[in-house]
């Protein structure tokens, strides 16, 4: 069998994984546009900040491809999926047959049209060249804006405050990180993330840009010697939609990762997944969600049955010290306390967790994840000890049996 | 494979296990570990109290490894069956703490990254030291 994989992060990984558990000989080709060993993108803003070294911001150790019999062509691009000969064509014209395809392309920086724009030197903040060219401009005392109050934008801004930089953060949105924080919380981190130095512009975008200042359209000006734009993401779907297959706001794959098109799967951030805290289909751009989609699609390619199920919406993230963890859907009944220091808020529906938020003491957030996903009922737990926190005290006795104790029923 | 196993009805809530695990894995005697050290260790196995039974909870090396599939620094790993972390690699994001059905990932006395059991492998016990501690043999390490 000849497996072909299109990208070389944690779908692509995942993917490896997958394929190796079942088929230990077939041959696997990774091609990717970026020219390094695979390496971990969330790390980008922590190699910035200069917490994480040149040697770990790698994901998997150096041998990596090695042990597990993979070829990898780097630094090129696949400019087409020829589905009749069942072969990718790369930008410098060399084209590479497979029997099954996966596409893993993620995502892109998504760049709106804004005045004067084009002819102002900006940065996005996705990929390890990105980071690189910033890290070859920032100096310390510099003035920089960033657009977007989002994961990305804010974790772009933690890293430059290492630099001693003066740091404004611009946002259509009246709050920070609305992806993944209620209203209250937004509040709470963004008191946090004020108190380290950075200054937040919310609920107005910029109107117009020169070469170092940005006109807002609330009138306010801002200067700057570095613009970063993190307003968004946008899925790599072309390779897909190109060849004829399902696309709509990413990839469409079935439970078993397949795309529309034989042979060919996809996983990670370009795909759309089914978030079974809200019972909707969105984007889940999160590196674990990549992982697993890349091992299940993995199998499959390799011949055997797996479905992609269970997936939500989660995210583990800090600023400056201040830790949030967040999963599932926030549409139900609120059980919400708050100290100080901390925020929890637990939401329920249909008679069991669907979300959460808990931040500053995050300890042992997984045992909610697990509720949401396999939605235990709540007849079934101790409700109070639930609202306290997370502990396997709330389960019944037959419930610890099976998960603790290695008695499998 | 052999795993740590708890007896919830021989569990005394005396907490020892959590004493020798913290000790074992700070790599100083009980006292130094906890009487002269300015920031006492954490331990990786969590002793729940009730009003009726008491247990431990540490990693179980499970089936499903949510952490190790999660881990944005690739900092988680399985060896030999043990799911270890690299500390060097791992740079306190929590995303093992957000996926662990069990919440035995713990954050460090630091704040800064996590740690978690790994069957005292790591460590100069040889046989994992919150078995050998707990005083009613209420904790195993056996294949099941």
């Amino acid at each position: 069998m000849n497996y072909v994989i299109i990208g070389n992060s944690a779908a692509a990984v995942g993917t490896i994984s997958g394929i190796r558990e079942i088929d230990s000989t077939g041959k696997i080709t990774v091609i990717s546009d970026e020219k390094y060993h695979t390496y971990s993108r969330p790390l980008i803003s922590y190699w910035l900040e200069g917490k994480v070294s040149d040697k770990n911001i790698y994901y998997r150790p150096a041998d990596f491809y090695e042990k597990n019999g993979v070829e990898t062509i780097l630094g090129k691009k696949v400019t087409k999926i020829d589905t009749a000969k069942k072969c990718v064509v790369l930008d410098d014209g060399l084209s590479v047959p497979y029997d099954k395809l996966m596409v893993a392309t993620g995502s892109k920086p998504f760049v709106p049209p804004m005045n004067g724009l084009e002819k102002t030197n900006y940065h996005t903040f996705m990929s390890y060249d990105s980071v690189k060219a910033i890290r070859s401009e920032i100096r310390e005392g510099m003035k920089v804006l960033i657009i977007g109050a989002g994961l990305i934008g804010l974790k772009a801004a933690e890293a430059l405050s290492a630099y001693k930089t003066d740091i404004t953060v611009v946002d259509m949105a009246d709050r920070i990180l609305p992806s993944i924080l209620d209203e209250r919380a937004g509040l709470k981190m963004q008191k946090h993330i004020e108190s380290k130095g950075v200054k937040f512009i919310l609920k107005t975008s910029a109107d117009e840009f020169t070469e170092h200042k940005a006109k807002l359209k609330n009138g306010e000006e801002v200067d700057f010697d570095m613009l970063i734009v993190a307003v968004g993401v946008r899925p790599n779907t072309e390779l897909i939609s190109d060849a004829g297959g399902k696309v709509e706001r990413g990839i469409i794959t079935d439970m078993t990762l397949k795309t529309s098109l034989d042979d060919i799967y996809a996983a990670g951030d370009c795909t759309v997944s089914y978030d079974a805290s809200s019972d909707t289909e969105k984007i889940l751009a999160l590196l674990p969600n990549a992982y697993m989609q890349g091992e299940v699609a993995g199998r499959n390619m390799a011949g055997r049955e797996f479905y992609y199920v269970n997936a939500i919406p989660m995210n583990a993230i800090g600023f400056f010290g201040l830790h949030i963890i967040s999963a599932g859907s926030y549409d139900g009944e609120e059980y919400v306390t708050e100290t100080e220091n901390t925020y929890k808020k637990l939401v329920f529906r249909e008679n069991t967790l669907k979300g959460y938020i808990l931040m500053g003491d995050v300890a042992r957030a997984g045992i909610y994840t697990s509720m949401i996903k396999e939605r235990i009922d709540l007849g079934d737990v101790d409700i109070e000890m639930l609202k306290d926190k997370p502990q396997m005290m709330m389960f019944s006795k037959e419930r610890r049996e099976e998960k603790l104790g290695g008695i499998i029923k | 494979m052999k795993k740590v196993y708890v007896n919830e009805d021989w569990c005394l809530a005396c907490h020892l296990c959590e004493f020798y695990c913290a000790a074992a894995n700070s790599g100083k005697d009980l006292i130094k570990a906890f009487k002269y050290s300015d920031k006492k260790p954490v331990p990786r196995i969590k002793v729940e109290e009730g009003s009726e039974v008491n247990f431990a909870v540490q990693c179980r090396h499970c089936e499903g490894k949510a952490c190790v599939k999660g881990c944005i620094a690739g900092a988680l790993s399985i060896v030999d069956g043990v799911v270890v972390c690299d500390e060097n690699k791992c740079v306190g994001c929590y995303t093992c703490v957000l996926s662990c059905p069990f919440g035995c990932i713990v954050i460090d006395e630091e704040g800064h990254r996590i740690q978690k059991c790994d069957l005292c492998t790591k460590n100069h016990n040889g046989e994992p030291a919150c078995v050998q501690g707990c005083p009613n043999k209420a904790i195993v390490f056996e294949e099941r």
